[in-house]
């Protein structure tokens, strides 16, 4: 299987009130297509910092990533919006939808700073609530649905620009088990049609639903394997 | 995303706070209509002084007693004692093919009263000639004749406004009498309006008396001032050196002044036209005043919208995007406010328009328009920056 993200002796600091806090140590994986990962860590591991460099939102201080053929380190600000907006599907913990903003018109903001035209906009927003299962829901305001069901809007919007990887940071953190579940299985299913996810999480039961799990301890990966179900 | 995009998303985000974004377009509009309210007032009496002269006569030139400095205005005239005699205007007619005819006038103030009306206006004294000059008609009965002023005759012609104040509209008074200070005269003609009405006096707002009458009832036994009508506009200049000449042969240089009314009129506008800019200018201040407020809301505004913004960069807006969307919202905001306050000044302007000439100019509409657009994107690019360079890290964490 090709490669879709190469990560590569990538070391991040951050300096705060002088002090220099290294958030990544010299971290290299490569993710390959159709793969399920999820990224475990206690916080301050630096799991998030390595999601933020995953999601082309930061840059690494030295080190390579590439997403296909995109060096990330080079990128300026508006490259890397576009890499963002054609190669990475965000899911966050707290749905990040807009507010007095219809559940089709959240779906079609990727589209929108992607220049797809209007039309297609809508029908690929419509499909994709579909797939979730809220094609009722389409003209509902964010206040109007459960957790459950924002987040599957938050989910239709990350897959509507058909991106190479689904990034979720913690996606069942506000959700209830049951609600939670139902997430859970919206991204097997999403796996098993031959999406590349990329979970966060530091629930075990959570991360065990993806087939490799990388574990990251102080800015280092301590460990990388397969998933073994409980 | 292209232009269109941009404003339908401004238009959507001003909607969701419709109440704030009133309150914020609030200083545009008071300062716009204030623009369009106090331009459209001087520009109103510009026109109004300019109209006045116009009725005048182009080829007119005033000859004025002392030394009358044109930057000063007209007020000059007045403070020097006259030194002219009745014979300066036999002599100027006389002693230039480019004069037409001179006509001196002597100035008093007269209160008149009939049937329990009271009106007061100035009384002018004057020659026959004067009329033509100054091209009256009359509207009933006639104007003062030779015949008049050479014996002195108590007759008296009424301005369109005293008569019609003193009589009514379509009244024709010729025939009856009214006092000047105790002394009866004989209303013998009313003169045809010019129009123009306001608040600062009219062509029509006058009376007179012939020229001999008036020296002897008001005590003076030289003229206040001469006019002098050249033969035609191209003979202005020729007419005005030869007066000049004229007189200098009997007074001093600092005796008299000639001057064209174009002239007079230039300074008069000059004046005006600074008192116009310098109101427009305060009413600019306050616009300056509304475009801070709408910095400050839209700081505001980029503040509480810090998560909506991180959400947009994850999914692909580049940092023009961000800058665009805040900065079309400014722009949109001060715009309408520009667009109401206009409506606003013009509908004030047609208002004061009951009570002193206004004009409401296509320059002070442009302009306030345009100022609006400046002060939208002048102050709604610091809050927009401040959106474009958020990290969007730092966005979506935000409580």
């Amino acid at each position: 299987m090709t490669d879709l993200l190469r990560i590569k002796n990538v070391s991040k600091q951050y300096v705060m009130d002088g002090v220099v806090f290294q958030a990544l140590n010299n971290v290299s994986l490569t993710i390959k297509k159709g793969e399920f990962v999820a990224i475990m860590g206690p916080s301050g591991s630096g799991k998030s910092t390595l999601m933020h460099i995953i999601g082309c939102l930061d840059r690494p201080t030295s080190g390579n990533v590439y997403i296909e053929e995109h060096d990330i380190f080079t990128a300026n600000d508006a490259e890397l919006a576009e890499i963002r907006n054609t190669h990475i599907g965000f899911v966050f913990q707290q749905f990040n939808l807009l507010r007095r903003t219809s559940s089709l018109d959240n779906v079609m903001l990727p589209l929108v700073y992607a220049k797809v035209a209007p039309r297609e906009r809508k029908s690929r927003a419509i499909d994709m609530l579909k797939e979730v299962g809220l094609a009722e829901k389409m003209s509902n305001f964010p206040s109007q649905l459960s957790g459950g069901q924002q987040q599957r809007v938050a989910i239709a919007r990350a897959l509507v620009s058909r991106p190479s990887i689904i990034l979720a940071d913690e996606p069942t953190g506000n959700l209830d088990s049951k609600s939670g579940r139902d997430i859970m299985d919206i991204f097997e299913s999403l796996y098993r049609k031959g999406s590349t996810i990329v979970l966060v999480t530091h629930d075990e039961d959570v991360a065990h639903h993806a087939k490799r799990i990388i574990r990251i301890t102080d800015g280092k990966i301590i460990s990388d394997g397969k998933s073994k179900r409980i | 995303m292209n232009f269109a995009e941009y404003i339908k998303l401004a238009l959507n985000a001003l909607r969701t706070n419709k109440v704030r974004s009133l309150l914020t377009m609030l200083g545009i509009i008071i300062g716009v209509s204030s623009v369009i309210l106090l331009v459209s007032i001087g520009t109103g009496l510009q026109n109004y002084v300019t109209e006045q002269f116009a009725s005048l006569g182009s080829n007119t030139i005033m000859v004025m007693a002392g030394d009358v400095d044109v930057s000063q205005g007209p007020r000059g005239a007045m403070m020097s004692a006259s030194k002219f005699e009745l014979s300066d205007a036999s002599d100027l007619e006389s002693g230039s093919d480019a004069i037409k005819q001179a006509s001196p006038m002597v100035q008093g103030f007269g209160t008149f009263s009939y049937g329990g009306k009271t009106v007061s206006t100035e009384v002018w004294g004057l020659w026959e000639n004067y009329f033509d000059l100054a091209k009256y008609e009359p509207e009933y009965g006639r104007i003062i004749t030779q015949n008049d002023v050479e014996r002195t005759r108590r007759v008296i012609v009424l301005g369109n406004k005293p008569a019609t104040d003193l009589f009514g509209e379509g009244v024709n008074p010729v025939g009856k009498k009214i006092t000047l200070n105790e002394i009866q005269f004989e209303i013998v003609g009313v003169i045809k309006s010019k129009g123009g009405g306001g608040a600062m006096g009219s062509a029509d707002d006058f009376t007179a008396i012939p020229l001999t009458t008036a020296m002897r009832h008001f005590n003076q036994d030289r003229p206040f001032m001469i006019f002098v009508e050249a033969n035609s506009a191209d003979e202005v200049t020729q007419a005005q050196q030869d007066a000049e000449r004229i007189l200098a042969k009997r007074l001093k240089d600092d005796e008299f002044t000639v001057l064209e009314s174009t002239q007079l009129l230039d300074t008069i506008t000059q004046f005006l036209s600074v008192i116009t800019a310098a109101l427009g200018g305060i009413a600019g201040i306050s616009l300056l005043v509304g475009g801070i407020g709408i910095m400050n809301i839209m700081l505001v505004s980029v503040t509480e919208r810090t998560r909506e913004i991180g959400l947009r960069k994850a999914v692909g807006a580049t940092p023009k995007d961000i800058l665009m969307q805040f900065l079309i919202e400014s722009v949109i905001l001060s715009l309408f406010g520009g667009g109401i306050g206009i409506g606003l000044g013009a509908l004030g302007s047609l208002a004061m328009s009951q009570f002193i000439s206004t004009s409401v100019t296509a320059w002070s509409v442009l302009l306030s328009f345009g100022f609006s657009a400046a002060i939208g994107i002048i102050f709604g690019v610091a809050p927009a920056i401040r959106a474009a360079r958020l990290d969007p890290i730092e966005a979506l964490r935000y409580e």
